[in-house]
């Protein structure tokens, strides 16, 4: 299959993609140019987002205390930037893809066990799900999880193992198919099935967004919303559609300073105002303008036409447990997701 | 590598001297050069090595024996073994011919070939993960030419395939061509001129010579293929069981915090690809005791 690309698109995904395999050595200590420099360790679709965040951050600190602050920020997968943060990169402050990872930096002492408390709405100061991205026209007729698994369809998702991305994709699969079918043992067949129709297993959310969309490899992607959106505005309308299924999950990307670092760097009143700006109005509203969904009520009616109405189960609902419990179930060694590829 | 040593040792002169007769060596300096020589190895190879056995040491031999033996690692390590062997023999076979055609013949160009041969030692290897990805995808120009024919390379072993083959290449055509740059003609045209057809020479003078060289090339090729990640990733597909290659699961098992585990599957291909380096470099030492050349 072959499409008319922008040349421009597609050498700026590229050049992410590139980066996103750099960005963590590429992290070299710079010149003591600014009063306070803070590192933020974020997961891959974020980079357009905190590239505008930090801009914003740096004025205001300006503005509120005379210092100025330079900004660094690693991207790449989830659970290889949170193993770099507990092999000892520099964190002030981590914006992963979800709880589990931010744990198990806490399970090494890095910040307080109930770190998902100190900030409001479990710590999650924008939101996503997980959408469905076709090719125009949607010639396969995907309109929901069940169309997935049907003859002659192929699925690109990355691997939950390595991505965060890929877990909620995963998890989202479950939570439709548990409601649909009623069982576990059905949910189980279902995934299994899912995955059968994966012919390219990345180890990201980037590495899958250039698959199906430079490749030109399958027929649908399970991507973040954001991601999603971002794809369509790069490669332009004509190319791809969205479809938004009739269940997905409420991805809560976390945010934490990590107690540790700050209080060796004594950067933690800088990494503390880094967060809490994410939860202003200015913050919620970059963070929509970048495709995530925000949380202050009055910024998400501003931009309820951007963002469908999808019925969300979340990681807490009783199908799940929670992240701790949902990644022992699924995602652990001999589990859920193992047993699929196993036989 | 010991054919380096023994190189140097022809050059001054006369066998070897016998470590106990160092005092009198022509040269000084063995004291200082010896123990430099045994810290920068500690440093630079023995310490990372004994670190690995260490943290696989952490688990229990039942534990190790249980991660060895899941399906999903002998199919990742089969398929990079596998791969790698088969990838260092086609290397073995056409870097021959290339290595043959650039020392033996001059033709307009040679050196620009010459050149282009270093391209794999020098790119960035997700840099030439991306390009072959690009370029064997089904949208891609070689893909959509093998499309047709139903012949699928990029997300399958075969892009594996290919992948390992760009990257081993030099190491094949870089060990064997000073070996024949050096080789005689004088050699050929005297067993010409004592009556040895041409085939006879190729057989009896021209490959007892070479054979080390190229066994060399193939244990370079052969070992940088079952380490190298940063190109086949892009291209494999990673399928566990299918196209997942050995040094992805231990990626894997390191991002699910799994260290231990991840330490045991790369001590285990250290441990396979050093028997496998052993029986190349016995290979040798035979080839070469077998025709008392050294090469």
């Amino acid at each position: 299959m072959s499409f008319p690309f922008k040349p421009v698109a597609k050498a700026a995904l590229f050049a992410a993609f590139v980066a996103a395999l750099a960005a963590p050595i590429a992290l070299a200590p710079a010149a003591r140019a600014a009063d306070v420099t803070l590192l933020n360790v974020s997961y891959d679709p974020t980079r357009e987002l905190y590239a505008q965040f930090n801009k914003l951050f740096a004025a205001r600190y300006k503005a509120d205390t005379g210092k100025s602050v330079e900004i660094k920020t690693s991207h790449g997968g989830s659970g290889k930037q949170a193993r770099s943060v507990i092999d000892g990169l520099d964190a002030d402050v981590v914006t992963l893809a979800l709880a589990y990872d931010i744990d198990a930096i806490a399970d090494r002492g890095f910040l307080a066990q109930d770190w998902q408390k100190r900030l409001p709405d479990n710590a999650s100061p924008y939101t996503s799900t997980i959408v469905f991205l076709v090719r125009k026209g949607n010639p396969k007729g995907i309109k929901d999880w069940d169309d997935l698994a049907k003859p002659g369809v192929q699925v690109i998702t990355p691997n939950p193992k390595t991505s965060g991305g890929a877990r909620w994709n995963y998890l989202a699969a479950w939570a439709y198919a548990l409601k649909t079918y009623g069982s576990e043992e059905k949910a189980k067949e279902f995934v299994g099935e899912l995955y059968r129709h994966v012919p390219v297993l990345d180890t990201g959310a980037r590495g899958s967004t250039v698959t199906f969309t430079e490749r030109g490899v399958g027929d649908v992607l399970l991507a973040w919303e954001n991601e999603a959106f971002l794809s369509k505005k790069e490669f332009g309308d004509d190319r791809f559609d969205i479809v938004v299924p009739s269940l997905s999950i409420l991805a809560e990307p976390p945010v934490a300073v990590v107690d540790k670092n700050v209080a060796r760097k004594g950067t933690g009143e800088a990494a503390e105002a880094y967060l809490k700006l994410l939860y202003s109005k200015e913050g919620q509203k970059l963070a929509a303008e970048n495709f995530y969904r925000p949380r202050d009520p009055d910024v998400a009616k501003d931009y309820e036409k951007v963002f469908p109405k999808v019925d969300l189960v979340t990681i807490d609902d009783p199908a799940f447990g929670g992240w701790r419990k949902a990644q022992q179930t699924h995602f652990a060694d001999g589990g859920v997701f193992d047993q699929i590829y196993s036989n | 590598m010991s054919d380096i040593t023994l190189d140097r040792t022809t050059f001054v002169g006369s066998p070897p001297p016998p470590v106990a007769q160092r005092a009198r060596s022509v040269v000084p300096g063995f004291g200082l050069t010896l123990g430099l020589t045994l810290l920068w190895l500690s440093l630079v190879v023995l310490i990372p090595l004994a670190a690995l056995f260490l943290k696989t040491a952490e688990l229990s031999p039942d534990r190790i024996f249980a991660i060895l033996t899941a399906p999903r690692t002998l199919n990742a390590l089969k398929i990079s073994f596998g791969l790698s062997l088969a990838a260092a023999s086609i290397n073995l076979v056409l870097g021959g011919i290339i290595v043959w055609v650039l020392v033996r013949y001059d033709f307009p160009g040679r050196r620009v070939l010459d050149a282009l041969i270093d391209i794999p030692f020098a790119l960035p290897t997700a840099v030439a993960g991306i390009a072959l990805t690009t370029l064997y995808a089904e949208n891609g120009w070689i893909g959509a030419l093998l499309a047709p024919l139903g012949v699928k390379v990029a997300f399958t072993p075969l892009g594996i395939l290919i992948a390992l083959i760009f990257i081993g290449l030099p190491f094949v055509v870089r060990t064997v061509q000073p070996v024949l740059e050096d080789l005689d003609h004088d050699l050929e045209e005297a067993a010409a001129t004592l009556g040895a057809g041409r085939w006879t020479t190729v057989r009896r003078v021209i490959a007892p010579a070479v054979l080390p060289a190229f066994l060399t090339g193939f244990a370079l090729a052969f070992a940088r293929a079952v380490g190298e990640y940063g190109s086949v990733i892009f291209i494999a597909g990673n399928l566990p069981n299918v196209s997942e290659i050995a040094p992805l699961l231990i990626v894997i098992r390191l991002e699910e915090f799994r260290y231990a585990d991840a330490t045991a599957i790369a001590a285990t291909m250290l441990v396979a690809s050093f028997l496998l380096l052993f029986v190349v470099n016995g290979l040798q030492r035979w080839s070469r005791s077998r025709t008392g050349r050294l090469a």
